[in-house]
């Protein structure tokens, strides 16, 4: 049950709040990881409510509004929301209140803590009681939330679907997870990413929401066919017959592919990943490229869907996502590939309305 | 047609008992789990009572039967001894292999060691191990490593219904055919972190909760793990196995109203009951029993008693919130509570509203106060409702019931 992406917002470390754009400049950063750049949401949120409001909740409700003006929508039929950490920094408020043996006061950081958080302001701000949940799961986070719109569209209990991918990173969780292996140790040129040829990715973080509907109308981006999640248990996965397959239960082969967006993360040692299928079953395919543009974050993917609608919708590859010299004569099927660690793949395809 | 969908097996692990049996064994003999704390070191241990799974880490290690401990939070713990006991219950693990996904709620996740090591992480490299099980996806993924699940694994959090909207969401893949198979539930374990939030929240009672009581005066924290298996009818009938139930409703709603509170007239609790009575197709009547979200709160209990009184205007059914037996397992109270309204069917009972002295005045009911025994129950549904106004009603069924 393919559904049509009919409005985007995206807020990212590029300039993308205006759904009329599409990349007219990018941004170059020397940064330990990739800020959003922050619109002015008095524009989109009340003040008031806005001044209790944290971040990532505030990023939540302007990209869903700005996804839902740009559709025309004013009451989707569910809101799914795809999270990998939720509100980091009401997470860490509390946590460093804690460490300092201090009594929690205010219940307002826990309440925006709870990763449903955003997904229920948005419906709090929309007075809009369908459905709704919230996805948690690493980078499947934002997929899960996309297949959970295309069942509903099959179930026919929906003809619109609001979702979204939504991450913030902070200074602490950077540091934290640093330790871990995720991070490069220094700061480095997004645009020169693939240059430094060491390990750990370079961070970013964003909030994509998407109107999804059952049919068309004059400001549709593409078809959203099919979005698929892949837990590599034990190493198990070969990644070059499990795209074969995907395409296949979508009637299409690899030769109809007009590009395929990487997760290229800059991260040397998973990058190889991306090297083998690019050399592989990708090989006569026009790569594509994203996180040198938003950096690795678990809700990426949202970006780099945004990337492909609008590729779709504008017939036109903006030369700094390019990987390498293939061209395509037109543009009409895509494939995003996505994959964290090895661990957790995903794909996700579209198609020309 | 859509496919039935039935459970064939059945793992918790809570404040009342380490599997099913000995829980079966508490409800029958109207044990509460509710006590003082005696592993988690909270700064509210004298001030609250709380539904503490009454074994160390250590003690769940054990359980688990891991030879490792490092890396693992007590909430992965709880989880991994569940949803084990569930999948060993249906037999799985004898099983030829379909098409088989993992769909786990939780909330707070791996915090019990973040909050525990937050210090270190930012400051050392001593703890490191235990720095990727802070996220909700962790408990999940080595749930599906141990059961080697690899089809379909994903989490869900939606604060207090977060268990539930994972059975709602197996059901649906199963019902599509996207899947045969489904292991599905959630995990909670106790933290400070949630116990202070809670408790700015002022929603905590000193006493042992006491829902659709007068009196109440707030809830009581629980923690564990409860997971289900769930199948399409003709996966179920693979190996002569027995079938517990069958998951006819669900409904999900947004109450859109406020972060933390429920509307006055329950809007949310009604349009997810209502929603899932739809699905199901069966007639408001024909409900034996309603397993209550019932926390404890005023605010909760007023709602959800109110909506239940719209909804079920002819006959209401019998009602009572478990939350005195297992305290609230806050993203584990959907599949807990699921797992006790399926024991009033296996079991033919009606599971008691424990702590009731002066059922609310304001309702067109009184909850059941003492355990019924040898009554036949053939419907029943389970409600959870969670921040955000997140409502979630599941309706269950004897097997081949008409």
């Amino acid at each position: 049950m393919a559904a049509f992406i009919n409005g985007i917002g995206l807020i990212s470390p590029q300039q993308t709040t205006d759904p009329a754009m599409f990349l007219p400049e990018v941004m170059e950063y020397t940064a330990d990881f990739l800020h959003a750049i922050n619109p002015n949401y008095k524009k989109f949120i009340n003040p008031i409510e806005a001044r209790r409001m944290s971040r990532l909740i505030k990023m939540g409700i302007t990209s869903a509004k700005i996804a839902l003006a740009d559709a025309g929508c004013q009451m989707p039929d569910a809101i799914i929301t795809g999270t990998g950490l939720g509100s980091v920094e009401d997470t860490e408020k509390i946590l460093s209140s804690m460490n300092a043996g201090e009594q929690l006061m205010s219940p307002t950081p826990f309440i925006q803590s709870t990763y449903n958080t955003i997904s229920s302001q948005i419906a709090i701000t929309l007075k809009c009681l369908n459905y709704n949940s919230t996805y948690v799961h690493r980078s499947f986070s934002f997929e899960s939330a996309l297949q959970d719109a295309l069942l509903q569209f099959e179930e026919e209990v929906a003809a619109t679907a609001l979702v979204g991918g939504i991450d913030e990173m902070t200074d602490n969780h950077l540091q934290i997870t640093r330790r871990a292996g995720h991070w490069k140790t220094l700061a480095v040129n997004n645009l020169q990413l693939l240059s430094y040829k060491t390990p750990g990715a370079l961070a970013g973080e964003g909030a994509a929401y998407f109107l999804l509907e059952n049919q068309p109308n004059s400001s549709t981006y593409g078809i959203l066919k099919d979005a698929k999640t892949i837990y590599n248990l034990e190493g198990s996965a070969n990644m070059e017959d499990v795209v074969a397959t995907f395409l296949s239960a979508n009637e299409m082969d690899i030769n109809q592919l007009n590009a395929v967006i990487l997760g290229y993360n800059g991260d040397i040692e998973f990058d190889r990943v991306y090297d083998r299928v690019g050399s592989g079953i990708f090989r006569q395919t026009q790569q594509l490229w994203y996180k040198h543009l938003c950096g690795e974050y678990y809700t990426s993917t949202g970006f780099a869907l945004w990337l492909a609608a609008n590729i779709l919708k504008h017939q036109l590859i903006p030369a700094s996502v390019k990987f390498n010299n293939l061209n395509s004569d037109k543009l009409q099927h895509i494939l995003i590939y996505n994959q964290y660690r090895n661990t957790n793949h995903s794909l996700i395809l579209l198609s020309n309305k | 047609m859509a496919r039935g969908v039935v459970i064939t097996g059945i793992g918790i692990l809570s404040s009342i008992g380490r599997n099913l049996p000995e829980t079966i064994e508490s409800v029958l003999t109207s044990r509460s789990g509710i006590g003082t704390l005696q592993h988690l070191d909270s700064s509210h241990k004298d001030e609250f009572p709380f539904a503490e799974v009454p074994w160390s880490n250590a003690q769940l290690l054990e359980l688990a039967q891991l030879t490792d401990p490092l890396g693992y939070s007590r909430n992965t713990l709880l989880g991994m001894i569940a949803a084990k006991e569930a999948f060993h219950h249906a037999r799985l693990d004898q099983l030829p292999h379909l098409r088989t996904g993992l769909i786990s709620a939780t909330t707070v996740g791996g915090m019990d060691r973040c909050e525990l090591y937050f210090n270190d992480f930012l400051t050392n490299d001593s703890k490191n191990q235990y720095i990727d099980v802070y996220d909700c996806a962790d408990s999940t993924e080595k749930i599906a490593d141990l059961l080697r699940i690899g089809d379909y694994v994903t989490t869900i959090s939606t604060a207090c219904s977060s268990a539930a909207n994972a059975l709602l969401l197996g059901a649906r893949m199963i019902r599509s055919g996207r899947l045969d198979r489904v292991v599905a539930g959630g995990t909670e374990a106790l933290t400070s972190f949630h116990v202070n939030g809670f408790s700015a929240l002022k929603i905590l009672d000193k006493m042992p909760c006491r829902p659709f009581d007068a009196n109440r005066n707030g809830l009581t924290l629980g923690e564990g793990a409860a997971y289900l298996v769930l199948e399409s009818e003709e996966a179920a009938h693979i190996g002569n196995r027995k079938i517990f139930a069958e998951l006819v409703g669900y409904g999900n709603a947004c109450e859109a109203f406020h972060q933390t509170a429920s509307t006055p007239d329950g809007k949310g609790a009604f349009l997810a009951m209502e929603r899932a009575l739809k699905i199901s197709g069966i007639n408001a009547l024909s409900v034996d029993y309603i397993n209550a979200h019932g926390t404890g709160t005023d605010n909760n209990d007023i709602a959800e008693g109110l909506a239940i009184g719209r909804l079920f205007v002819e006959k209401i059914p019998d009602v009572s919130s478990t939350k005195p037996f297992t305290g609230h397992m806050t993203s584990a109270a959907g599949s807990a509570e699921a797992i006790l309204s399926i024991l009033c069917i296996t079991e033919r009972i009606i599971l008691p509203n424990l702590n009731l002295e002066n059922p609310m005045p304001e309702l067109r009911f009184t909850p059941v106060p003492k355990l019924i025994r040898g009554i036949d129950v053939n419907v029943v549904m389970s409600n959870s409702f969670g921040f955000g106004g997140n409502n979630t009603s599941l309706i269950f069924q004897k097997p081949n019931h008409k």
